[in-house]
């Protein structure tokens, strides 16, 4: 038996077992934290920076989806200091891409966008970039717009964690970097692709779209993680 | 010494422009030009995408009239497919374009020319608006918003959404007609075909008032280009592209998929917007118009009761007579009688509820091209994909391109009369934008913008420098 830890999020005590994350906690306790890159089901990677929180005693943030409960620990989820670094990830986020909700296939079901309008940010303070990036359609039934791509890596993970495959990989550096299919080849001619979609229904954007869906219309449906996970458990146990 | 008067920025039109009236030392009009001042670039930007994206894509070229480049886009999109798109599909987009014809036409009608046409060419400014309408008239008034209220809704119970829907899709429409919002439809059809006709009654009489105007407002003969049912009739979805001559004479029914032979377009250093002409007239001798003033002179007969009767009042007029562009308000509202009735028969076809809307297909064919008529004329989109559907090229011909070249001779034969450089007042300059209002442009469609929406008319003289300027920020 695993053993329980009690502690406290913004003043209420709640408890987890050891090996579980703040994250978690707060999400079974009903604790809202903004997320972008982790997703129920796949393994944590702290990239998105948007969970961070306060702990008592240490001066650094720490990011909620990959810090384990501790017995005694004091978390605040939404200081100000908090709110205003999210605010400020988020439209670092849309700068350096071109999101165009008005025309994007993910308009009304994407979760930056949703973020964007929960965290407050109507605006941003920092000058649009408008990279030159591309759009790769070679694929006949899935499509990619790097133009929407906020390298959460959810695609990545899924396709090497749950289907195996790992035909995602992140290519180059910091403003430089982007997701690629096998090594950089068209989508077309990967050789690893399955073609079972679950790095399209788990992007958080329009990034990872099919190609059958116009304007606000694809609706992103990631629940099949949990239960591909649970079904792995039982059948190595 | 030539004087410039510049009329910047063009009011009551959609989209910025601006007009340039060039004057001697006598005072008289030398020379004159309509100039679209913006800039977009929705050909270039949609390089790359899918192309399923583009009816969307392009919608947003405009808040007036969207549906129009839906339509013109999903049509193209239809030929990427290379399927044919369920009945039931084309009846819904055929309603939605008719809807957007009425809801349009009413703005035009209403909103932007009947203060002059009621108020007066020479009424206070300040007086010359919807608002001073109102109080002149507070019916008819309320009629007109009445009317673009019905063809906005329309829009709306079929698509879901006033303005930017992203119901007409490649293959069809992405939802059947619901039968509440039929209903809700032919509910308001009796009171809205009353208001029309009211406004007819409303409008006839003030012909002879504008005697003069019509003798100067693009008043010369050209030759008209529409889509129109072989038999004769009204149509804006399907049909032939036909082209007549100055004296009605058929000249060439173009097949869309060959525009390029027929339709050359020319650039002028004036404009951003390009001066569409009859390929084998040349340029400027193929100057052509579109719009209901094209349709309603191409075609014999409306199609639907009503509209059938007003058109046959209106073809009364001398072939002559019908050549000036002060005739477009009168067409537009025959056009929305007409659209009223068509959009009443189409709700009453047998399967408009059916819910096989679209139909699904990969990219089968590597080049698309639609054409429908949005309320200012014949729309064009043109598009190239690469083998797995992404747009390699794109070209737009937009209605009020097409009416390019007649605007700005329109601005020059009105300013010729009605301006007097030694003493311009006000009514003068607001006959030369009432000219360009006739043809009620879409600017900012028509360059597909970067720009403010500004009016600015200059008065030079010879030597270019420049006497007076009217400034409308």
């Amino acid at each position: 038996m695993m053993p329980v830890k009690t502690f406290k999020i913004d003043g209420q005590d709640v408890s987890g077992r050891e090996d579980e994350t703040i994250l978690e906690i707060a999400r079974e306790n009903d604790i809202f934290l903004p997320t972008l890159c982790n997703i129920a089901g796949l393994k944590p990677v702290g990239a998105c920076r948007l969970c961070m929180v306060e702990v008592a005693g240490s001066n650094k943030l720490l990011p909620a989806c990959a810090t384990r409960v501790q017995e005694g620990m004091e978390v605040t989820t939404n200081s100000e200091r908090l709110q205003k670094y999210r605010r400020m990830i988020l439209e670092m986020l849309f700068v350096e891409g071109n999101h165009i909700c008005s025309v994007c296939v993910a308009n009304g079901h994407c979760e930056l966008q949703w973020l964007a309008e929960k965290l407050g940010v109507d605006h941003t303070r920092l000058n649009y970039m408008f990279p030159a990036k591309e759009v790769d359609v070679s694929h006949y039934r899935y499509a990619i717009d790097h133009n929407r791509c906020i390298l959460c890596t959810r695609c990545v993970r899924v396709c090497a964690e749950i289907e195996g495959a790992h035909t995602w990989d992140v290519s180059g550096r910091g403003i430089e970097a982007k997701v690629v299919t096998d090594l950089n080849t068209p989508w077309a001619l990967s050789e690893t692709c399955t073609e079972c979609g679950k790095c399209v229904q788990v992007c958080p954007t329009g990034a990872l779209f099919k190609k059958s869906r116009a304007v606000g219309e694809m609706v992103k449906d990631g629940q099949f993680l949990p239960y591909l996970k649970t079904m792995r458990e039982v059948d190595n146990a | 010494m030539t004087n410039t008067i510049t009329i910047d920025p063009v009011t009551r039109i959609e989209g910025h422009g601006k007009i340039t009236i060039e004057i001697n030392d006598d005072g008289d009009v030398t020379n004159a030009h309509f100039h679209v001042t913006q800039l977009r670039g929705f050909e270039k930007f949609s390089e790359g995408r899918p192309f399923r994206e583009m009816p969307a894509l392009m919608a947003r070229i405009c808040g007036i009239c969207p549906v129009s480049h839906l339509v013109a886009s999903a049509k193209a999109c239809d030929e990427l497919l290379a399927v044919r798109i369920p009945v039931t599909a084309v009846n819904l987009r055929k309603i939605l374009n008719i809807a957007q014809m009425v809801q349009s036409h009413a703005l035009s009608v209403f909103y932007l020319s009947a203060p002059d046409l009621m108020l007066g060419m020479d009424a206070d400014p300040a007086k010359r608006n919807i608002f001073g309408m109102y109080e002149a008239d507070p019916q008819l008034a309320r009629n007109g918003v009445r009317l673009r209220q019905f063809g906005q809704q329309v829009i709306e119970r079929l698509s879901g959404k006033r303005i930017h829907p992203n119901w007409v899709v490649a293959g069809g429409v992405s939802d059947p007609l619901t039968p509440e919002a039929r209903e809700a439809i032919l509910a308001d059809i009796p009171e809205v075909k009353q208001i029309t006709l009211d406004a007819l009654k409303w409008f006839i009489p003030l012909i002879d008032q504008y005697r003069e105007e019509i003798k100067v407002f693009a008043n010369f003969p050209t030759m008209y280009m529409g889509l129109i049912n072989p038999d004769g009739s009204l149509e804006h979805y399907d049909g032939v592209l036909r082209i007549i001559d100055a004296d009605g004479n058929h000249v060439k029914d173009i097949d869309p998929r060959h525009y390029q032979e027929s339709i050359g377009e020319a650039v002028e250093d004036h404009s951003f917007l390009k001066s569409p002409f009859y390929k084998p007239l040349g340029y400027p001798e193929g100057i052509y118009r579109v719009g209901p003033l094209a349709r309603l002179n191409m075609a014999t007969r409306a199609g639907t009761p009503l509209a059938d009767e007003a058109l046959k009042e209106y073809q009364s007029l001398d072939w002559e007579e019908r050549q000036s562009s002060f005739y477009f308000h009168y067409t537009r509202l025959i056009e929305i009688l007409y659209g009223i009735e068509r959009i009443e028969e189409l709700l009453n076809t047998p399967d408009i509820l059916s819910t096989h809307v679209q139909s699904l297909a990969n990219v089968n064919a590597a080049e698309g091209i639609g054409v429908s008529e949005a309320p200012r004329g014949t729309l064009l989109h043109h598009y190239k994909v690469d083998e797995y559907g992404g747009i390699t090229w794109a070209n737009l011909i937009i209605a009020t391109g097409h009416n390019n070249m007649a605007m700005d001779r329109g601005v020059y034969q009105t300013a010729k009369r009605f301006v007097d450089g030694r003493k311009i007042e006000e009514g003068m300059l607001n006959r030369v934008e009432a000219v360009i209002r006739t043809f009620d442009p879409c600017l900012s469609c028509s360059t597909h913008a970067i720009g403010q929406m500004p009016l600015h008319i200059e008065l030079k003289d010879q030597n270019g420098n420049v006497l007076d300027v009217l400034q409308r920020d």
